[in-house]
């Protein structure tokens, strides 16, 4: 094989990778400030992805998407002032099944909202067909975007939660919630922080995706799903480590597409997802010690 | 005056009474048993929207024979259970004339039998050939046959002298049966099948598969898929630079899919029926004036392009019509008159149906087309 | 009354009604009713060993479907693959040695040799009882978020073999199933004459089901499974063998599900791959949740009505959000169901205890 085909295995590898590692960071957020897995996450990429096709219609690109982020963050608001804030000490299977309740209710009602068709919104530079080349590989503009968007975005939430006091008082309630509301943390507000969050950049992620991989009612549980494996892979509950664990599911995706019939390639994922799980539930990177910790 | 205002009231309830039983005789039950919801819904959503614009349009014009249709849309999210309860729902208890529908393969092939031996009348609008071969009395299919689109397909590869090609295909009924037409006529065309792959409708992209291909030094690629996620892979192939001929199915019928596609979509080359270049053709043409009233039709009822998903459903429906027309509201007749039909003009071609051809579609029924300035075109 | 014979009462309560339905939709000739009724009911075999699963082991698993498809596949694999062209191969001939074979008309005028259904029958439940037991292992070594996505996970791989693979006939699934002969002259199968010793024989099986799944809980095992979904830790404390107690119930649930899928299979003459989708698992669980969990007898009343209103296409495009919309109201509402002992009284007893209303901190 040519050195050619080499690196376009990997771009292709990097491209699923960076879009898995957003959602799992997007699982990451809330799992740190609640101990929740959010089976809702892939939905909020489709509302912001499809909230963004819906306002592109009259708005300017930027503003579509700027309009798409602050509605699916108040839809993230919503599920956890609705279905989550008000529960006492629900156990972790009820936590689970509400969210994928949830999920199941908001695919339905776009379903019905919007139609049943794929969506994209355009290119963001360029078109369907512009690359750059890179060592003999072809990358699209857009894999740029999305990697220079999320990039920034991951950087901006570190600095976030590391210099300002909002982002501290997140940390607190991630790492012990009981002495955080000792100290005067308002816990459940920051319980639905970390939603809005979540939201937030999963609408963002979802509008830099779709010229890639369009858009439709369904198709946030997909994602949802590699992004799940992604955040396990790496350690659940560490933000590299799930950026980390999606760029490795990508390549092993990748490489498995190369090696075996292109038909095997989900079952890469999970075969990865039940990998993990059975054998190294702290993920590649997180601590088994943590994890133990960490478990219900 | 007041005696007059009693007589008039009592002639209405007269009327009424002598009206009502009358209207429910000569109604025609016809089932439809759609994917609107669920992982085919891009199929029954435009099928269902076509259906119910037709029957609208019948009724307004006194209806068949001057029996009304009374038409039951019932969503089977294409899963089969589920179309089998609805089979058997509709057949007993409503007691249907006809049955349009279901959407998928998988479904007709669950119900036919069933269906065909409660002697109702089927009309799938799924294509599997498996549908109507071996054939069935009572069940037939509007959806031109795999088999043909792979010829057309392949006699332009041969004239263009490509041997070697690669092909990609979706997991779902239609990428298979396709990608196994496929990999059976090669042979009869002096076609070499180099590497044949399937993809998820789910997939983020199909870089890694159009990698795998292109690594395979072949002559042409066939895309053989009913989803969205076909457009990804001109995309993929346009991006790297690789510009050997790319052909794709009927199943590309979408201008929507085009559109995904954007300018990799330009010099696609696929065979399907002539809905999508209904502007462009001769005036000669028998099908276009019927093709440019569903387009408009359809287009003035939902805001929405039409595809040939729905022309299925749309060729199921007046099929049937024609056959109550000629056969009577009287099942096995309606049955015997359309086995008979000859020179039907649809959407999806001219159908002519025998004892023997329960599709009734020939070679004819496509054209191949080609995406020229984002648009469907006739292949020059 | 004691709660033992307070179960068998309700099972001769609902056998009452089962011939009660059926005598009035025979006298009123609308016996198509009785139709979804018996798809309902196999339905309802797969809600009674996931409830069994998790109201009472507190074990979720949101790949039932999983085990209802691999038994469904394997049944209709084995009745429909002709094995006359493989007559050589060993399997074949120890088949044929043990008279486990048939051959039957192929509808289009040959002939297809067979497994027997029986054996068939028995080989799909088998599959689906060893699965179960080689991957409860691992999966009951996790616990809370990550059991229930190994679980999911197993649904998911189950799912897409069948959807991948030519051999059980992909997207499109196995069709042409033969009926199910179970005494001479009677069979499992759709056709319309058959329909109402199917409904009792699918019924009858509901019934043995829950009887035997009531004795279950009132017995030590019960206990023991009571005392794990309270504490596993005091249940261990005690010398109750956690393990081999989940494992057991897990094996159970998948059992009774396998065998709904091989029934339901020759019933609808076929099955596809949806059978075994993420939406059709999560509606089981769905099920069980409007029946308060830990309710073998509400989860069987309510998941009947709400599968056959659905099978009836009722809800139309709404489908999925009713059931979702179901999920999210009970596990809204009607919470404590879960981690509650299981009967009413208990049950009631939570909901008062909440409506009291000390209002403590969220999540």
């Amino acid at each position: 094989m040519s050195s050619d085909i080499f690196l376009q295995f990997c771009v292709a590898g990097l491209t699923y990778g960076i879009i898995y590692g957003v959602v799992a960071i997007g699982f990451t957020i809330i799992y740190n400030t609640t101990g929740i897995i959010n089976f809702a996450q892939g939905e909020f990429l489709m509302i912001g992805g499809m909230t963004a096709v819906t306002l592109h219609r009259h708005l300017p690109l930027p503003l579509a998407i700027l309009g798409a982020v602050a509605v699916t963050m108040l839809v993230g608001a919503a599920i956890e002032v609705l279905f989550i804030r008000w529960l006492k000490r629900p156990s972790v299977l009820r936590l689970i099944i509400i969210t994928i309740g949830v999920s199941i209710v908001i695919r339905e009602l776009a379903l019905h909202l919007w139609d049943e068709k794929s969506h994209a919104l355009p290119h963001f530079t360029g078109d369907s067909v512009s690359a750059l080349t890179v060592a003999g590989a072809k990358i699209s503009p857009q894999v740029l975007w999305v990697i220079g968007v999320c990039g920034a975005m991951v950087l901006l939430l570190g600095a976030f939660f590391r210099a300002t006091p909002l982002g501290r008082q997140m940390r607190a309630c991630a790492s012990n919630r009981d002495a955080a509301r000792l100290c005067g943390i308002n816990t459940r507000n920051m319980v639905t922080l970390s939603f809005v969050l979540s939201a937030g950049m999963g609408a963002l992620a979802g509008c830099v995706v779709s010229p890639i991989t369009y858009v439709q009612y369904d198709s946030g549980t997909a994602l949802a799903i590699k992004g799940f494996t992604a955040a396990i892979l790496g350690g659940l509950g560490s933000t590299a480590g799930a950026a980390a664990g999606g760029l490795i599911l990508g390549l092993l995706e990748s490489f498995g597409v190369w090696m075996l019939p292109a038909a095997y390639k989900d079952a890469v994922a999970i075969a990865v997802m039940l990998g993990v799980l059975f054998l190294r539930p702290s993920g590649i990177f997180g601590s088994a010690e943590a994890a133990r910790l960490r478990e219900y | 005056m007041r005696m007059i205002r009693k007589v008039t009231i009592l002639s209405m309830c007269v009327a009424l009474l002598a009206a009502l039983p009358a209207a429910a005789a000569e109604t025609i039950k016809v089932g439809a048993i759609l994917a609107v919801t669920g992982p085919a819904a891009f199929l029954g959503a435009p099928e269902a929207k076509t259906l119910e614009m037709l029957v609208a349009q019948v009724n307004a014009a006194g209806g068949i024979k001057g029996m009304k249709v009374e038409l039951l849309i019932k969503d089977s999210s294409a899963n089969p259970e589920k179309a089998v309860s609805l089979a058997k729902q509709l057949v007993e208890e409503e007691k249907v004339f006809a049955i349009l529908g279901p959407s998928t393969s998988g479904e007709s092939m669950k119900i036919k039998q069933y269906v065909d031996e409660s002697a109702t009348l089927l009309l799938s609008c799924a294509a599997a050939e498996a549908i109507t071969t071996p054939i069935m009395k009572w069940v037939f299919k509007t959806p031109q046959n795999d088999a043909n689109a792979v010829r057309w397909i392949y006699g332009d590869l041969k004239k263009k002298g490509l041997k070697k090609i690669g092909v990609l295909a979706s997991n779902t009924g239609f990428g298979n049966a396709g990608k196994g037409q496929l990999e059976k006529l090669a042979p009869e065309f002096g076609i070499e099948v180099v590497i044949a792959e399937s993809y998820d409708k789910d997939a983020v992209d199909l870089d890694a598969e159009v990698t795998k291909l292109k690594s395979k030094d072949v002559q042409a690629v066939v895309n053989w898929s009913i989803e969205p996620a076909q457009s990804k892979v001109p995309v993929s192939m346009r991006k790297m630079g690789w510009l050997v001929p790319l052909y794709q199915s009927h199943g590309f019928g979408n201008i929507k899919y085009v559109e995904a596609a954007g300018p990799a979509a330009e010099g696609i080359l696929f065979p399907a029926g002539r809905l999508l270049v209904a502007e462009g053709l001769p005036d000669s043409n028998v099908q276009k004036s019927l093709l440019l009233k569903y387009k408009k039709d359809y287009e003035a009822a939902t805001k929405e392009a039409p595809s040939t998903f729905g022309g299925h459903a749309y060729d199921a429906f007046t099929l049937l019509v024609k056959a109550i027309e000629i056969g009577g509201p009287d099942k096995e007749k309606a049955r015997a008159a359309l086995e008979g039909l000859k020179g039907f003009v649809g959407t999806a071609g001219i159908f002519n149906f025998s004892a023997e051809d329960h599709n009734g579609l020939g070679m004819d029924a496509f054209e191949l087309l080609t995406v020229k300035g984002g648009k469907f075109a006739l292949a020059p | 009354m004691s709660a033992r014979s307070r179960g068998t009462g309700f099972t001769v309560a609902l056998a009452l009604a089962v011939v009660a339905i059926q005598v009035a939709a025979s006298l009123s000739h609308k016996t198509y009713y009785l139709t979804q009724l018996t798809m309902s009911a196999y339905a309802m075999l797969v809600v009674l060993g996931l409830a069994m699963l998790m109201g009472y082991a507190g074990q979720a698993s949101l790949g039932q479907a999983g085990f209802f498809a691999l038994g469904g596949y394997t049944a209709a694999f084995l009745t429909t693959f002709d094995l006359a062209p493989r007559g050589k191969a060993l399997a074949v001939v120890v088949l044929a040695r043990a008279h486990l074979l048939v051959t039957r008309p192929d509808g289009s005028g040959g002939s297809i040799t067979h497994v027997h259904p029986w054996a068939a029958a028995l080989l799909a439940v088998g599959l689906a009882a060893a699965v179960a037991w080689i991957v409860a292992g691992p999966v009951f070594r996790l616990r809370g978020h990550y059991l229930a996505m190994a679980t999911l996970g197993f649904g998911i791989i189950v799912h897409r073999i069948f959807l991948g693979s030519s051999l059980f006939g992909a997207a499109d699934g196995i069709s042409d199933v033969p009926a199910l002969a179970l005494l001479p002259g009677f069979a499992i199968s759709g056709r319309a004459p058959a329909r109402v010793p199917n409904y009792y024989a699918a019924w009858g099986l509901v019934l043995l089901t829950l009887w035997m799944l009531s004795n279950l809980i009132e017995s030590r095992v019960g206990r023991a499974l009571r005392a794990i979904h309270g504490s596993e830790n005091a249940a261990a404390a005690v010398g109750i063998p956690i393990a081999r107690f989940k494992t057991r119930v897990f094996v159970l649930a998948a059992v009774l599900a396998a065998l709904a899928g091989v029934l339901l299979t020759h019933y609808n003459g076929g099955i596809g791959p949806s059978e075994a989708s993420v939406m059709k698992s999560v509606r089981y669980v769905a099920i069980v949740a409007v029946g308060g969990m830990a309710n073998l007898r509400g989860a069987l009343v309510m998941g009947t009505i709400l599968t056959f209103l659905s099978l009836r296409g009722y809800f139309g495009t709404l489908d999925d959000l009713v059931f979702g919309g179901i999920l999210l109201a009970m596990m809204l509402f009607a919470p404590e169901g879960i981690v509650g002992g299981g009967r009413w009284r208990q049950f009631r007893a939570l909901l008062v205890r909440r409506g009291r209303g000390d209002h403590a901190a969220g999540a």
